[in-house]
């Protein structure tokens, strides 16, 4: 009995210490794991930036409001899953990421005055955001007086480059020569009517794509056209299309416009069977508005398609419906938005550091090979190299991917 | 002047006004400051821009009875007069060496312009600029006032012509961007002769010279009210009619206020773009200019102080709530349009207009609660 | 002879795009001239009203497409539209128009108001992103009665739905009982009042009537154009324009002015770019308004 109770007392005692040293051992490891996770603050954060030893607050600066958030929002939506994704994973150099969500509401003043504030007030560590080239003007001065760190996700119309901006979307040159010379040698392409919202991006696009066609290409621009954004009635400027009966029509026109420009193509009987139409401007966005009916056979030169076929983007558009719903669809800007934060967190390991001068040294190099798009790097002049592809569109909203073309970045300083 | 100004009040028996006036003082040159980190006090200092388009729309709408829906015309006017001199400054050949135009705004060799457009040229002067800002904007007025008012469009009329007039110059703006910067507007302007203003030290003068500004246009508009013309516009107002058979020229009566109202509009503007750093055709179009009238109506169209506090409590709340709550804003901004018109069409101002009104109205109402009568009719009424 | 068969389409062409417009214009400007010529309200919320009708439109094609009847919708669509909008109108009039009779320029404040909060209502319903009805097969083509010239199918549709709109409204106006009341309330409101006319219900079935109008102008624009939150708002002051242009209180010059502009901006749109096609147009009906206020055709008031 007494050695019964003995042993019993024994085998307690073994047990406790056992249960004790695993304990111990736990969180020995557990402070490992702590002091392994993250480098001091101290460390990674020089200049006042808010960065805690748990978490680094970033920006997120669009338009959940007004006109631009229909083209908006898919980029909010892109930039948050790609951040729930890096907190998931573990954070950034064991923090996580807490975003301060900022709406521009379609305004440009607004814009940079909710810049400055999440520069000023909230010292973020970075900001996604921007759609517009209006917007990104309006709050470029303000990130590079405060130097602070933009990830912009819009193709656009290039001719610039800044310190303190990565563009995540490709710029003008990009996505438009390699488009002409694709629909000059597969369909031969001689003549060509450019037509474009009434602002910068399409008119600087168009001024490239004109001195393309004629000093390179050789062709001929028989009309270039604008209307103001928002304008609902393209008939008189198809009738003027049809008068030149280009081999091409080059579409630049944006937003809510698409929808009525598209209608009224189709209503004039000119569609992708007949005529050869080529945009820089609609994707899968647009299309869901537009009604896949009326751009069926039309070309897109985009980097992005959601139908695009490889691993990175199988898991990108299952996650990204996962979380939005089985019916939201991924356009190029949405994705190029996703890449942000994952291009961020890139520089910022290989910089080991928040600070912004150290990141944005890091920066050029960077090399994503987990990008839906299927890879891209981070030129010099901080633009992506990526690959163009030009989509025919079919009924139900999905493109057929014509072709690959491998153009690097190119900037006109 | 100010002590005849001064006199003139006391024996006006309008204290009330002084000290409200004080009040609005105390209250922007030293409490604002003093609370205020220089990120929130630039941005009131933003909102103080749009209280000059208020106090111009309480002369011409609140006592002329002419409401302009296209203020944002001669602030925009007014802005980008100031903004094209600072981007020139901006643009000197040495820090715009990389284009292919030296010299000329960024904007502008973008879109392949070789030379500046002889409209520019004489922005180069800073007090061509400083003319400009004052003289474009009110001559524009003038000649919309002449042939509107000549032929006696007013009212509802007027309104949509303004309307129109503030889209035709939107459209205009952003069509020529070669000429204008298009949607983009005129931006990173970085010094006025030589002066940093993007600098801390430069956001709080220029918070204090726009502050001034404002307290002098006040001051000044207070002066135009209580003068022969200020009996004459609230007549001119109540009923044109008799006005005109008095023996009055209305028309030249509603051009001045029209004037002026522009002129105030055009000043906001041009510190605007000072506080600010651009100027884009977004301050232009309709939206901002209708916004502007409500500004007006929530602090009060007949009241000058009452506007000024309009702008800043709507762009607070604006700045509020799209930080906390943004879809809620638009509710709260409509429902504010419509409690306002609705319920209190003297504005805020409506309620504290007459100190002893209001106290008799709450004892009154108080009396009513007791005595269960109904309550719900007693309203301050506006007249 | 090539060369003038192809001037001739074109011509021709380019007079239907500005029947099209004329069309779009005056089914926005049919409604608006009734609330503003006859009432002398300014709803600055009209356009929202259309939206209402577009969104209707919208909602109607969904539920088609899941009940297979897409190929009849659109008749059911603005019906509904019409109804809807004229429900939503009249209540706006009960709620606040009613209010405001005497103030005119404040009810252009509120009725902003109304816009506002009717704009974030849709993009929170129906989400920030333009949405277009699924159209049957038989409205998106165009019809070729000769080699070279395509009319829009949906062009049509909507040029015959703004004529029978404009006879129904002409008939409700000048051929009916309730048409005279409407304009003995507009010409002298007391006397009308004196002899019988219940003046309250005259205005709040005209208001309501004017938003109905709305609703079918935005159920025929949604099958040529898309529709979001702020569709309306694009239009508001082209439609006052027309109204304003052809003289408030004149059914006949609202047609003449809403065809002038129409003709006009697709003209120029046709020789120099849209932008500036815009400005000449909106810069020539400021100007002659400025020579002459009252409108092309007015009805001489005095004041």
């Amino acid at each position: 009995m007494s050695t019964e109770s003995q042993h019993r007392t024994r085998h307690t005692r073994i047990s406790i210490f056992i249960i004790a040293s695993f304990l111990c051992i736990g969180s020995l490891l557990t402070f490992a794991r702590v002091e392994a996770a993250g480098p001091p603050t101290a460390q990674v954060n020089t200049t006042g930036l808010a960065v805690t030893d748990t978490t680094v607050t970033v920006g997120d600066l669009h338009s959940a409001t007004g006109t631009m958030a229909i083209s908006e929002i898919g980029s909010i939506q892109a930039e948050l899953l790609a951040i729930d994704q890096i907190n998931a994973a573990g954070g950034i150099l064991g923090r996580k990421i807490e975003v301060i969500k900022e709406d521009g509401a379609s305004d440009w003043p607004n814009f940079a005055e909710k810049a400055r504030k999440l520069l000023v007030k909230d010292k973020v560590a970075a900001v996604f955001g921007c759609w517009t080239s209006a917007s990104r003007k309006a709050v470029l001065p303000v990130f590079e007086k405060e130097n602070g760190l933009l990830y912009y996700p819009t193709f656009y119309e290039g001719l610039e480059q800044s310190k303190n901006v990565i563009y995540t979307g490709q710029e003008a040159t990009q996505q438009i020569i390699a488009g002409l010379d694709w629909v000059t040698k597969t369909k031969g392409a001689k003549t060509f009517f450019l037509i474009g919202s009434d602002y910068i991006w399409p008119r600087t696009s168009n001024k490239i794509a004109r001195k393309h066609i004629e000093n390179v290409l050789h062709g001929k621009v028989v009309g270039e056209e604008y209307y103001p954004l928002g304008t609902t009635n393209f008939r008189s400027l198809i009738n003027k299309a049809k008068l030149a009966k280009p081999d091409v029509i080059y579409s630049i026109v944006v937003g809510g416009s698409n929808v009525s420009w598209f209608k009224q193509l189709k209503a004039a009987d000119i569609t992708g069977d007949k005529w050869t139409l080529l945009t820089i401007s609609t994707t899968e966005d647009e299309v869901k508005g537009i009604g896949g009916e009326s751009v069926l056979n039309f070309y897109s030169a985009m980097k992005y398609f959601q139908t695009l076929k490889n691993p990175n983007n199988e898991k990108f558009v299952a996650a990204f419906k996962a979380k939005y719903g089985a019916d939201s669809v991924i356009g190029d800007v949405t994705q190029a938005a996703y890449l942000g934060p994952w291009l961020w967190k890139a520089a910022v390991e290989k910089a080991g550091s928040f600070d912004v001068d150290k990141v944005v040294a890091a920066s050029p190099g960077i090399e994503l090979s987990s990008a839906p798009e299927g890879y891209v790097k981070v030129h010099a002049n901080h633009h992506l190299w990526s690959k163009l592809r030009i989509g025919r569109w079919r009924r139900r909203c999905c493109c057929e991917i014509y072709r690959y073309h491998r153009r690097r970045s190119v900037n006109h300083g | 002047m100010p002590k005849k100004l001064l006199s003139h009040w006391i024996t006006a028996k309008n204290r009330s006004d002084l000290i409200n006036l004080a009040l609005l003082a105390l209250l922007l040159l030293v409490v604002l400051p003093l609370a205020l980190d220089i990120f929130r006090l630039n941005l009131v200092g933003k909102y103080l821009t749009f209280a000059f388009v208020a106090v111009g729309l309480v002369l011409c709408w609140g006592y002329g009875g002419i409401l302009s829906l296209g203020q944002g015309i001669f602030f925009g006017l007014g802005g980008y007069c100031m903004a094209m001199f600072l981007k020139l400054e901006a643009s000197d050949p040495v820090s715009t060496a990389i284009q292919s135009t030296p010299g000329i705004p960024d904007f502008m060799d973008w879109n392949q312009i070789k030379a500046l457009p002889w409209f520019w040229e004489p922005f180069h002067s800073f007090s061509f600029t400083l003319i400009a800002v004052l003289i474009l904007p009110t001559l524009f007025a003038y000649l919309i006032g002449v042939a509107m008012f000549k032929r006696r469009v007013g009212g509802v009329y007027f309104a949509i012509i303004t309307q129109a007039i503030a889209l035709i110059l939107t459209v205009l703006i952003v069509g020529q961007q070669g000429l204008t910067g298009g949607i983009n507007g005129i931006t990173d302007l970085k010094t006025l002769l030589g002066w940093d203003i993007r600098t801390n030290s430069a956001r709080y003068i220029l918070y204090y010279i726009n502050a001034a500004l404002l307290l002098g246009g006040i001051v000044f508009s207070r002066w135009l009210l209580s003068s022969k013309l200020g009996l004459l516009l609230v007549a001119l107002r109540d009923k044109e009619e008799r006005v005109r058979f008095s023996g009055y020229d209305v028309a030249n009566l509603k051009i001045f206020t029209f004037c002026v109202a522009a002129l105030f509009s055009a000043v906001g503007g041009a510190m605007f773009t000072l506080q600010v750093g651009f100027m884009s055709p977004s301050f232009v179009g309709i939206v901002p200019s209708i916004e502007m009238v409500i500004f007006t109506a929530v602090g009060g169209r007949l009241s000058l102080i009452g506007a000024v506090y309009g702008a800043l409590l709507v762009n607070f709340g604006k700045s509020y709530f799209s930080e906390t709550f943004a879809d809620l804003w638009l509710y709260l901004m409509g429902a504010l349009f419509i409690g306002v018109v609705l319920f209190l069409p003297n504005g805020l101002a409506g309620l504290f207009r007459e100190p002893r009104q209001t106290w008799l109205l709450i004892k009154h109402t108080a009396l009513m609660l007791v005595a269960k009568l109904r309550p719900a009719r007693l309203r301050p009424e506006g007249k | 002879m090539a060369e003038t068969s192809t001037l001739f389409t074109t011509l021709l062409m380019q007079g239907f795009a500005g029947m099209s417009l004329f069309s779009v214009l005056l089914l926005m400007a049919l409604g608006l001239a009734i609330i503003f010529g006859q009432m002398g309200v300014i709803n600055m919320a009209h356009g929202e009203f259309m939206t209402i009708g577009a969104y209707t439109t919208y909602i109607m094609s969904t539920f088609a497409e899941a009940h297979g009847f897409i190929n009849q919708y659109f008749i059911l669509a603005l019906i509904a539209a019409f109804a809807i909008a004229f429900a939503a109108g009249y209540l706006l009039e009960y709620l606040l128009i009613r209010r405001l009779y005497k103030r005119p320029l404040d009810t252009l404040l509120a009725t902003w108001g109304v816009s506002l909060v009717m704009q974030q209502a849709f993009r929170e319903i129906f989400g920030a992103r333009e949405v277009s009805p699924a159209l049957p097969e038989w409205l998106t083509g165009s019809y070729q009665p000769a080699p070279g010239i395509d009319l829009p199918v949906s062009g049509l549709m909507v040029l015959v739905l703004m004529l029978v709109v404009t006879f129904g409204v002409w008939l409700m106006m000048y051929r009916s009982r309730w048409g005279i009341r409407v304009r003995a309330t507009t010409q002298n409101r007391v006397i009308a009042d004196a002899v019988g006319i219940n003046t309250k219900r005259v205005d709040r079935i005209t208001f309501a009537l004017g938003c109905g109008l709305a609703g079918i102008a935005g159920a025929a624009f949604t099958t040529i154009a898309s529709t979001g939150p702020t569709t309306g708002s694009l239009f508001i002051v082209d439609t006052f324009l027309v109204v304003v242009f052809g003289g408030a209180a004149s059914l006949f010059g609202t047609i003449a002015s809403a065809f002038t502009i129409a003709q006009a901006q697709s003209g120029l749109e046709f020789l120099m770019t849209g932008s500036m096609a815009k400005v000449i147009t909106l810069v020539s009906v400021v100007l002659i308004l400025m020579m002459r206020p009252e409108g092309l055709f007015s009805v001489k008031v005095r004041k």
